[in-house]
């Protein structure tokens, strides 16, 4: 690593203090866009927080959007540990849909709901796998770049989901590019509806099931990194190829199974849109919650418990960000979107912009506390 | 006969437009990637410089000025992504993807801020843009048969910017294989130490190449905002910079083969529009994505070593650290 810290700071600042500060440079950044369209950031943060927890309602979006980022931030950590960046998420988890899509539809005629909804589960790792095996087999055994080739990728899922929906899957005697309703018994039971069971009663909000399966590849995904030896192989990978080759490890092997992994947890993302509330497969549901992976990882440091950290964070601006558009006109939803840029750019790209600074600090207060012990 | 000649010449016209700002991305990246720097964000500096040029268009009414500010803007960004890549030894691809999804959100917050119609620019009057220019007896010759109707019709009326980007391509070949300067550019990109060690700054080097990229950046958002269109729409780009991407690598990051990359894929844009609903021989109908898709297919065939090989500027993407 070019990156190599000069000093050791102790492991609180280096995993609690200096991601906070990166952050806090995006926001700051953000609020400077507010100030410059004339708007008070500070209100603009209040609105947001009222928005996203300030009710019942709120906390429901807010889960169900941090669900769709544990599911792609997962996703892109799984491929960074492998020393991989699947730039490719958006594709995957838009593939994957096809696959609930396709799985549900064949089923929905008369098979039950407890045999459906694993299948469709399955076809959504399946395909998201699937389109992320393509890029995998050519980075791993011929050599082109996993970046540009899962970037195409996204552009061709893109140009195939338009053709089979506005064409072939298209319900007949429906104008908008969807299939039709999936039968109602493979629907993931909202939340609300889950509560009801048990006599609580809790506001109507998109909020399912999914939230659950999300936290369950939370731990799927820790104890597959880092307790097996399949994780193991794959970090090895991911820090020293050439380490990895010397202890009897294949990289190609590796390179296929992080990027399997990765595309199957994109392709979730399915199973919350489209079984959870969709309930049909349709154009563009994945929305960008591929690319905002990336910054849910870089934030979340790749750790599942920051990834969760972060989704929570990114699930509360999309939240707040729609109630934002609604409260205060001038301020449009895509801030969101500008604030995801500028969080991957200082907790990214910049990541280690901040570190000298932190480290003089330390190194002040440290020497000070020294002198006063003296 | 005729008339399918006449067809022939405007799929090429059209071509040649749609191929403009691709031909400027491609060149732009040409001079980054040489230099060891990867450009994923030129998308984003494309869509920033667009957005600036219809910003100050509808302000000033000066297509100049407007030029000018995307100029600006897009070789800012240029300069962020080399502070994050250059001077912070950042990973250019986080870099590069954090500028572009910044640049989407932003230019429609900013857009809806300034204008209120949903982030789109005003739509400009004629004298705002970069109109097409007819050159001297063109209306006369469109009689003649062929050449005639290929002057008319392919040579002259189009705007200055197209002009611009064609004349870029002898340009960027001239720059990196002839002069002093494109030969650092293109050691500094192969093995940066060994120019380190000729006593040439490779810092300075590569912030020069990004900054030109964010120069010829600037000029391909100028001609999508104001010259091809009256005005910016969100994401106008619509993955524009990522098919620029795509020829570069197509053309082996070289100047020739990346414009001619940058043809096929414009004459691949402007045949799929004509080829709507239109029945082929033995075929059948070839659905318009497919051949939407073909850019990215034939890149990632190509990438996979199936027809020739790209192979990539070796130092590309690794941060340059002198004396440790």
């Amino acid at each position: 690593m070019s990156n190599a810290p000069r000093i050791t700071l102790p492991a609180w600042i280096d995993i609690g203090v200096i991601p906070v500060v990166n952050i806090l440079m995006a926001l700051v950044a953000a609020g400077a866009v507010i100030l410059i369209i004339g708007e008070d950031p500070i209100q603009a943060v209040q609105v947001m927080i009222q928005g996203a927890v300030g009710y019942d309602e709120g906390i429901g979006y807010t889960l169900y959007y941090t669900t769709n980022f544990i599911f792609t931030g997962l996703a892109v950590s799984m491929a960074f540990h492998a020393g991989l960046f699947n730039i490719g998420g958006e594709g995957q988890a838009y593939f994957g849909g096809l696959g609930i899509g396709l799985a549900v539809l064949a089923l929905d005629g008369g098979a039950p709901g407890f045999l459906i909804v694993p299948i469709a589960i399955a076809a959504g790792a399946l395909f998201g796998a699937g389109w992320a095996f393509i890029p995998a087999y050519l980075q791993a055994y011929r050599g082109s770049h996993i970046v540009i080739t899962t970037i195409m990728f996204n552009f061709i899922a893109a140009a195939l989901m338009v053709y089979l929906l506005a064409g072939v899957m298209r319900e007949s005697g429906n104008m908008s590019p969807e299939t039709r309703e999936f039968a109602s018994v493979s629907f993931l039971p909202f939340m609300h509806e889950v509560f009801a069971w048990f006599g609580v009663t809790i506001t109507r909000t998109p909020l399912n099931l999914s939230i659950l399966w999300a936290l369950l590849c939370c731990v799927f995904v820790y104890v597959f990194i880092w307790r097996t030896r399949w994780g193991y192989a794959l970090r090895t990978v991911g820090q020293s190829e050439r380490a990895a080759v010397y202890a009897g490890i294949s990289p190609p092997r590796i390179v296929l199974m992080a990027m399997c992994l990765s595309g199957a947890l994109a392709g979730f993302v399915g199973v919350n849109e489209l079984l959870g509330v969709q309930h049909r497969l349709l154009l563009n549901f994945s929305a960008g919650y591929g690319f905002t992976g990336i910054a849910v990882a870089l934030m979340g440091r790749n750790h599942p418990v920051g990834i969760v950290l972060a989704s929570l964070l990114f699930g509360l601006l999309y939240q707040g960000g729609a109630e934002l558009a609604f409260e205060m006109p001038t301020i449009t939803k895509e801030m969101v979107v500008a604030l995801q840029g500028l969080v991957i750019l200082f907790s990214g790209a910049l990541a280690y912009m901040s570190r000298p600074w932190v480290e003089r600090l330390y190194l002040m207060a440290r020497g000070g506390a020294e002198r006063r012990a003296a | 006969m005729d008339d399918t000649f006449l067809l022939v010449v405007r799929t090429l016209d059209a071509t040649l437009r749609v191929a403009t700002p691709l031909i400027f991305c491609a060149m732009a990246g040409l001079y980054s990637e040489r230099s060891g720097i990867v450009d994923i964000g030129l998308e984003g500096k494309m869509l920033a410089g667009a957005f600036a040029a219809a910003t100050v268009a509808a302000l000033t009414g000066s297509a100049w000025l407007a030029l000018g500010a995307a100029v600006l803007i897009s070789m800012s960004l240029a300069l962020l992504h080399g502070f994050a890549c250059i001077t912070h030894r950042g990973d250019h691809v986080v870099s590069g993807v954090a500028i572009n999804i910044l640049v989407a959100g932003l230019t429609i917050v900013l857009g809806n801020a300034w204008f209120r119609q949903g982030g789109q620019t005003p739509s400009l009057p004629a004298d705002a843009r970069f109109m097409s220019m007819d050159f001297p007896g063109a209306e006369a010759m469109s009689e003649i048969p062929l050449i005639g109707q290929i002057y008319a019709e392919l040579i002259s009326g189009h705007n200055l910017l197209v002009y611009a980007g064609l004349a870029a391509v002898p340009l960027t070949a001239w720059v990196v294989y002839k002069t002093r300067f494109g030969l650092r550019l293109r050691a500094v990109g192969e093995n940066p130490a060994a120019v380190d060690t000729a006593g040439i700054s490779v810092v300075w080097l590569r912030y020069r190449a990004v900054m030109i990229c964010g120069v010829l950046t600037g000029l391909a958002g100028t001609y999508l905002a104001i010259a091809q269109n009256a005005g910016f729409s969100r994401d106008m780009t619509a993955g524009q910079g990522y098919i620029a991407l795509a020829a570069l690598i197509f053309g082996k990051w070289r100047p020739w083969l990346a414009f001619g990359a940058c043809l096929i894929f414009g004459l691949l844009d402007a045949v799929s529009i004509r080829m709507q609903g239109v029945e082929l021989p033995g075929i059948g109908e070839v659905p318009v994505q497919a051949i939407q898709a073909l850019p990215y297919v034939l890149t990632v065939v190509l990438l996979a070593g199936f027809i020739g090989k790209a192979v990539a500027p070796k130092a590309i993407g690794q941060p340059y650290v002198k004396e440790r």
